[in-house]
């Protein structure tokens, strides 16, 4: 299990790349890639990501071993980040390796519906018309039920 | 003693992103109590409980969580990760 929360940019290539080199019992690796998205009003100068040093970490980790328990999966990778961040840049990826893809995608879903709602990251957002909060959506929250 | 941090328009609504607090508040609720009877500023970030979200020692909890033997509580909105 790889679990990272950073300001620095990272290579989405190589760590697929990496973590795809889980081992020869491994025959699917899925991954999900969250970019900042640009809005349809005002044009978007800054995506400000504040997060909890210390418990996201932790929620993080225990996501990734609830996804762990619940399907079968060989590795788990999750990166997330915080700080100023452009439009177009990716701000977190996940990725799931497991013996075959059912596990891999349901797995990567799992984790993708907890950590939208469960991980203590805020989004802000900076236009030239000011800064704004990005709220929660009820869907997210209601997500969670399925699984 | 115990840690109070806040996160996000909740920082902002209160001014400052973490505090130092003696309290005799013995659930996560009645320290809300203590804290909306300070100051308008704290008044204005738990005017709305459904609005927020509190963290016990860094674990997501509810407001009737018992304080006894915590170090730490954190108030913030509802999480945007992803």
């Amino acid at each position: 299990m790889h679990i990272s929360v950073q300001e620095a940019p990272f290579d989405l290539g190589a760590e697929l790349t990496r973590f795809s080199d889980s081992g020869t019992d491994i025959g699917a690796v899925v991954s999900f890639t969250g970019l900042v998205r640009d809005l349809p009003e005002a044009p978007l100068q800054v995506m400000e990501i504040e997060h909890y040093p210390g418990m996201t970490e932790v929620a993080l980790r225990k996501i990734a071993e609830q996804a762990q328990t619940r399907f079968s999966l060989g590795d788990v990778l999750v990166i997330h980040r915080y700080g100023r961040l452009a439009p177009g840049d990716m701000i977190m990826m996940v990725a799931t390796a497991a013996r075959h893809r059912k596990d891999a995608f349901e797995a990567a879903e799992f984790l993708m519906d907890y950590l939208k709602s469960r991980a203590p990251f805020w989004k802000r957002e900076i236009t030239a018309e000011g800064a704004a909060w990005v709220e929660s959506r009820s869907e997210d929250e209601d997500a969670l039920s399925r699984w | 003693m115990m840690d109070v941090l806040y996160f996000a328009w909740v920082r902002e609504r209160i001014g400052l992103p973490r505090e130092r607090i003696e309290t005799s508040a013995t659930t996560v609720a009645e320290l809300v109590a203590e804290l909306r009877d300070r100051e308008p500023r704290y008044e204005a970030a738990f005017s709305d409980l459904s609005a927020l979200r509190v963290a016990v020692d860094q674990e997501l909890s509810d407001f009737d969580a018992p304080l006894d033997g915590v170090r730490e509580v954190a108030f913030f909105p509802p999480m945007t990760g992803g």
